[in-house]
């Protein structure tokens, strides 16, 4: 089982969270002016790297509240975990 | 040329001379410059593809390239259960085209798969699960699907040691039981098909990792940088399992998959005392019998997506929490051995099939939790696919587009489970 650094509540373990997939995905600004293709690249389209990968939790069985980390998905090594709304960290 | 038959009388034969005589099932082939075709992978998916690109297709200068070794990856991981039951005509039609090809694959491939049609049971534990599963068997008879409804005691008199006492937290309401499911032995499945694929000339070359996809100036696929140095073939399959994403990347191609781990177990060996594949998807338990004695027991994915091949212990104790409740009598067995594996996940959990914006590159991907079972079906149509240029009938569904024109195979939401 993974420890996970909520950044409100500190370590705590992988089952008091829950995932929620790729970070930083936006939704798109004027959707009315989206085609098709992009479309589907916002809904269906994630980068699924092999590497480090920001990716967003939420703290479900804590503090409630999302937030993301950068973790190696060669490892599964946490690099960094960030409030939502600060830019990706840059890796050590 | 590896031309030696398997039969009864060869293995008398051979006894005669102490076994002495018996030679490799396949070469250890060294890559050539250029072939005609390559498939990238060498799991079930892959060497079939190769083996039908040579049986049916008359390619037969081709290669498999492995990054391991043959059958390591998921085809070497899997619960081993082979079932038809999906709820849409498209996902019918491929899967059960595979389980007719699993009647006769020993046979065709003169290789003991040890394919056992002993049944397969999905146990319905809510209302929402009765109405869903009988939903499963109208639909999958209008296919031509063998698929009925047990009622609990009749579930218990197909599987005896199911507890359908109703003092359980999800007590067994029913179960949809599919008589031509079963198992097969896995490992024999990779060996059966990259031995008949070797006798036909095809190279089954190991420890060969694609670095890279070169391209000629129009686009199409010219040459493959490996581990083992440039192989050229204008035609690539790409069958990588939990790897499709960072190969396909290699040709700038980006697919709606994401690679999550998949644990299984296996108890200790005990005589045989389990006679079905039992299969809950709403409280997570997959458990058979393998023909060693280990009950064989699958778990859910992991919450999130990795490439370690491996998953976390919590994971699978709450398969086990499932399996003790449904089966008492295992309450005291110990687990042997547990793994992890990689699936890549597509968003309505339907494979892709399909020809790609690359000319020559095509793939086959997206099984997540349920390849193996399609394995000799998948291998049949991609082999087409790549040797027509153009879908089989049965895989034109499973095309990458659907997710932008909404032709969605949602087997996903009809299961109305986490895969």
């Amino acid at each position: 089982m993974l420890l996970i650094v909520c950044p409100y509540c500190g370590k705590r373990p992988e089952i008091e969270f829950s995932y929620g997939g790729q970070a930083h995905l936006a939704r798109p600004a004027r959707p009315s002016e989206l085609d098709d293709d992009h479309w589907a690249a916002y809904l269906y389209m994630r980068s699924n790297t092999k590497g480090l990968y920001a990716e967003r939790w939420r703290h479900s069985h804590g503090c409630g509240r999302f937030f993301n980390a950068l973790r190696d998905t060669t490892t599964d090594h946490f690099v960094a975990t960030y409030v939502v709304g600060a830019p990706r960290p840059v890796a050590p | 040329m590896s031309k030696q038959h398997f039969s009864a009388l060869a293995l008398i034969l051979r006894g005669l001379s102490r076994h002495r005589s018996w030679q490799p099932q396949w070469r250890k082939a060294e890559p050539k410059p250029a072939y005609d075709a390559v498939i990238i992978g060498g799991g079930g998916h892959g060497l079939g593809a190769a083996y039908y690109l040579a049986a049916e297709h008359g390619l037969t200068n081709i290669a498999v390239l492995e990054k391991g070794w043959i059958g390591g990856g998921n085809t070497g991981r899997n619960t081993t259960i082979i079932r038809s039951n999906y709820l849409f005509n498209e996902s019918a039609a491929l899967y059960d085209h595979s389980v007719k090809l699993w009647e006769s694959l020993s046979q065709v491939l003169n290789y003991n798969v040890m394919f056992s049609q002993r049944g397969v049971m999905m146990l319905a534990h809510t209302v929402h699960d009765i109405q869903v599963f009988k939903r499963h068997v109208h639909a999958n008879r209008c296919n031509g699907v063998d698929n009925e409804w047990l009622e609990p005691q009749q579930a218990k008199e197909f599987c005896p040691l199911l507890n359908i006492s109703d003092d359980i937290r999800y007590p067994v309401l029913g179960a949809a039981l599919q008589r031509r499911g079963g198992t097969a032995r896995h490992d024999a499945v990779a060996w059966g098909y990259a031995r008949a694929a070797d006798s036909l000339g095809v190279d089954i070359i190991e420890n060969c990792e694609v670095t890279g996809i070169r391209r000629t100036a129009n686009g199409a696929v010219e040459a493959l940088e490996t581990s083992r140095g440039l192989i050229r073939t204008p035609k690539v399959g790409v069958s990588a399992a939990g790897n499709t994403s960072v190969v396909m990347r290699l040709a700038g191609v980006h697919l709606p998959l994401e690679s999550y781990p998949l644990q299984a177990l296996v108890s200790e060996p005990v005589k045989p005392i389990f006679p079905c594949v039992v299969m809950s998807n709403t409280i997570h338990a997959y458990i058979s019998q393998s023909d060693k004695g280990e009950l064989v027991i699958g778990a859910g994915t992991d919450a999130y997506t990795s490439y370690t091949q491996r998953g976390a212990l919590h994971i699978n104790m709450h398969t086990l929490d499932a399996i003790c409740e449904l089966f008492p009598n295992f309450r005291r067995m110990r687990m042997m051995r547990n793994w992890g594996g990689i699936v890549d996940v597509t968003p309505d959990r339907s494979p892709i099939i399909a020809k790609t914006p690359v000319p020559g590159l095509y793939v086959n991907c997206g099984w997540g939790t349920g390849g193996f079972k399609a394995t000799p079906g998948s291998a049949h149509v991609f082999a087409w696919t790549i040797a027509h240029d153009e879908p089989h009938p049965i895989n034109t569904p499973f095309t990458i587009e659907r997710f932008r024109d909404g032709f969605l195979i949602d087997e996903a939401a009809a299961a109305a489970v986490a895969h």
